[in-house]
């Protein structure tokens, strides 16, 4: 069984801001939810309630940055591009403030529909100039989102997971990198953020079906190690298949695609995620299995790029983790 | 459809529902049927003149996204009636208040009670961040602070199309934090769209607790005056107050009605809770049973049969 870490980030903020006096923790009204509110009650000197305004928010944070701060502004995912994208090019991305992004309740982690799905995040954020983008995909790389994020020098968006989370890993995140999980030589399989749990998943009925994986797990999207990459393409007879918990278009898999193009590498490419489709509210299981983002669906990628069928089922895949959506771990309901 | 029960009787209906709902899975939008369940009945009972629901009383599931490729999309909006030029339309801004809009639904014999069994589950359209697919919603709220704009919109384009119907926006007090419900205010101002009003559930709380500890929002009936609104702040617990209020004349203007509202009215014992009232939440089998005793016998029913975990 895999271990489980509740509210890793509560505590990994913490211990980061109070080393770090330039470091502000921000909030727009989801203190709880963004696992900060027994910072804000030990630290209220480091911490700005600004109330929900995120427009207002995000300038405010490129003025902090002016002043020579570090702001760390925290709400899901959602709140802090789609509303406030023209504070985020103009007062942020632009200029190059160090402020830091903590977007909670990436893609279909949350029950909240389509208002509160982040599910093209990654997109919007490549697309813009200057900004860096983390994403968590277990307990470790929360603990240690914090300093990858206040490494770098300029804005940066993260993907940060919350309430009980999985630790998959035992070394921290390092910016610019990607992990090895395993080093096999039919297919690449490439997964960022909980899509990663889901190969892990797949992982030994895949192997007893002679199938050999090569997996990476993402958690630097921009800027991305390119070279690496190929590397790894050419390591795998077959080919490429993304797995991602955002929209196909724009994504991880599309960066994948944009390299492989860019580099002539004339190998089959599946990306998997959403199919130019908003998803609706539903637990993070069903609706992971209803879009085709599961260890299922990934197994049926890499049948596609092997052009075999594999015979593994459902009961073959070690059983899904499953959130009760009223589960005592989360702050809110949402 | 109107007025076979008292507008009271259906808020103190709205109450029990949420409440039963919420001892059975383990918590809920609680605080939000207190401090809005007259507000909602009575928008549906007697505020709002409404057609027949022409959606099935029981929901269907959830049928997909609007496509091109989804030609049978529709949204909850049937479940307020038809769309004809004589009637009004509502939105419900804040859409986490969904579960008290739906129990409003099933008291005023919109939905079947069936429905809030499907409450939050899985490929169900009654969902827990209203969608515009669900019952009652005819646009996508759960990002606040748009509703009024939209509700803004329709409104001027009816009155343009000669429609004798009015818009009326649900909203949250939360939302005079984000600018954009001051734009609209602005542009209905500016415009004279006087076929829109708003009732505002003012419960001066949000997510993080009382909302004078999180962001001051000050004096809002008269920024909403200089923002070009006629403005009436009553309580939100007074019904005649409120039919009062809605008899306001606004020609040439919006009118917002701030009904000030406890969220803890009608169950005492969330008073226990207090900053933290946005989701409540059991925090021992214990609390629920003792919540359970207690704010029933205020609602007048008999405690609720739960299941033994
Ligand atoms: C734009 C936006 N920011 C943040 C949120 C998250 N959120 C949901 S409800 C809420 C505030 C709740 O306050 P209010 O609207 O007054 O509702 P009430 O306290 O009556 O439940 C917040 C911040 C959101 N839904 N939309």
């Amino acid at each position: 069984m895999v271990e489980m870490v509740s509210r890793p980030y509560a505590s990994a903020f913490e211990a980061f801001a109070v080393k770090n006096p330039d470091v502000l923790c921000l909030s727009a009204d989801l203190t709880s939810s963004c696992e900060i509110d027994g910072f804000r009650d030990r630290h209220p000197d480091q911490f700005l309630s600004l109330g929900m305004a995120e427009q207002n928010m995000m300038s405010f944070a490129g003025g902090l940055g002016l002043a020579g701060y570090r702001p760390f502004l925290h709400s899901f995912g959602v709140f802090l591009y789609r509303r406030p994208y023209d504070q985020l090019m103009a007062s942020v991305a632009y200029p190059r403030r160090k402020v830091r992004l903590m977007g909670f309740l990436p893609g279909i982690t949350t029950p909240g529909g389509m208002t509160h799905q982040a599910i093209e995040d990654i997109a919007v954020m490549r697309s813009i100039p200057n900004m860096s983008i983390l994403e968590t995909g277990d307990a470790t790389e929360v603990e240690s989102i914090c300093e990858a994020a206040d490494s770098i020098d300029g804005p940066v968006y993260c993907r940060v997971l919350r309430g009980s989370v999985p630790r998959l890993f035992d070394t921290p995140i390092k910016v610019g990198e990607m992990r090895e999980l395993a080093g096999g030589d039919d297919v690449l399989v490439v997964t960022t953020g909980i899509a990663t749990e889901e190969a892990l998943r797949a992982r030994d009925a895949l192997s007893n079906a002679g199938v050999s994986i090569r997996h990476l797990h993402i958690h630097t999207i921009k800027p991305f190690n390119e070279q690496a990459l190929l590397d790894h393409i050419g390591s795998v007879n077959k080919g490429v298949v993304v797995l991602e918990n955002h929209v196909i278009a724009g994504g991880v898999g599309s960066l994948v695609a944009e390299i492989m193009a860019d580099n002539g590498v004339g190998k089959p490419l599946v990306r998997l995620g959403l199919k130019d489709t908003y998803a609706h509210g539903g637990s993070r299981g069903y609706l992971m299995k209803h879009y085709g983002l599961d260890a299922g669906a990934l197994v049926r990628g890499i049948e596609r790029v092997m052009g075999i069928e594999t015979g593994i089922d459902e009961e073959a895949l070690a059983t899904a983790r499953v959130d009760a959506v009223h589960s005592a771990v989360k702050a809110e309901a949402l | 459809m109107r007025n076979e029960r008292s507008t009271e009787d259906i808020a103190m209906g709205i109450r029990r529902r949420v409440f039963e709902h919420s001892m059975r899975n383990n918590g809920g939008y609680l605080s939000q049927a207190c401090s809005a369940a007259e507000q909602l009945a009575f928008l549906y009972n007697e505020g709002l003149n409404l057609g027949e629901p022409v959606l099935p009383a029981v929901p269907k599931p959830f049928a997909g996204v609007p496509s091109a490729d989804n030609p049978d999309y529709v949204t909850g909006a049937g479940y307020n009636g038809p769309f004809e030029p004589q009637y009004d339309r509502l939105f419900i801004a804040p859409a986490h208040y969904a579960l008290v809009a739906y129990a409003t639904l099933i008291e005023t014999g919109r939905m079947d009670a069936e429905g809030l069994e499907m409450f939050n589950k899985d490929g169900s359209s009654v969902e827990m961040i209203g969608a515009e697919h669900s019952p009652g919603m005819e646009v996508h709220n759960g990002t606040l602070g748009i509703g009024l704009s939209t509700g803004a919109g329709l409104a001027w384009g009816r009155k343009r199309r000669g429609e004798k119907g009015q818009t009326c926006v649900f909203m949250s007090d939360g939302e005079v934090q984000e600018g954009q419900t001051w734009e609209a205010v602005q542009a209905a101002a500016h415009h004279g769209i006087d076929n829109l009003w708003a009732l505002m559930d003012v419960n001066d709380q949000q997510c993080d607790g009382a909302m004078d500890s999180v962001m001051e929002v000050r004096d809002i009936a008269a920024k909403f005056r200089a923002f070009g609104a006629v403005c009436v702040e009553i309580d939100a617990h007074d019904l005649d107050a409120m039919r009062q209020a809605k008899a306001e004349p606004h020609e040439g203007q919006p009118l917002i009605i701030l009904a000030r509202s406890s969220p803890t009215q009608g169950m005492s014992f969330l008073q226990k809770r207090f900053p933290r009232l946005h989701y409540v939440r059991f925090k021992s089998e214990e609390e629920r049973a003792e919540m359970n005793i207690s704010i029933a016998a205020e609602l007048g029913i008999d405690p609720i049969e739960l299941e033994t975990h």
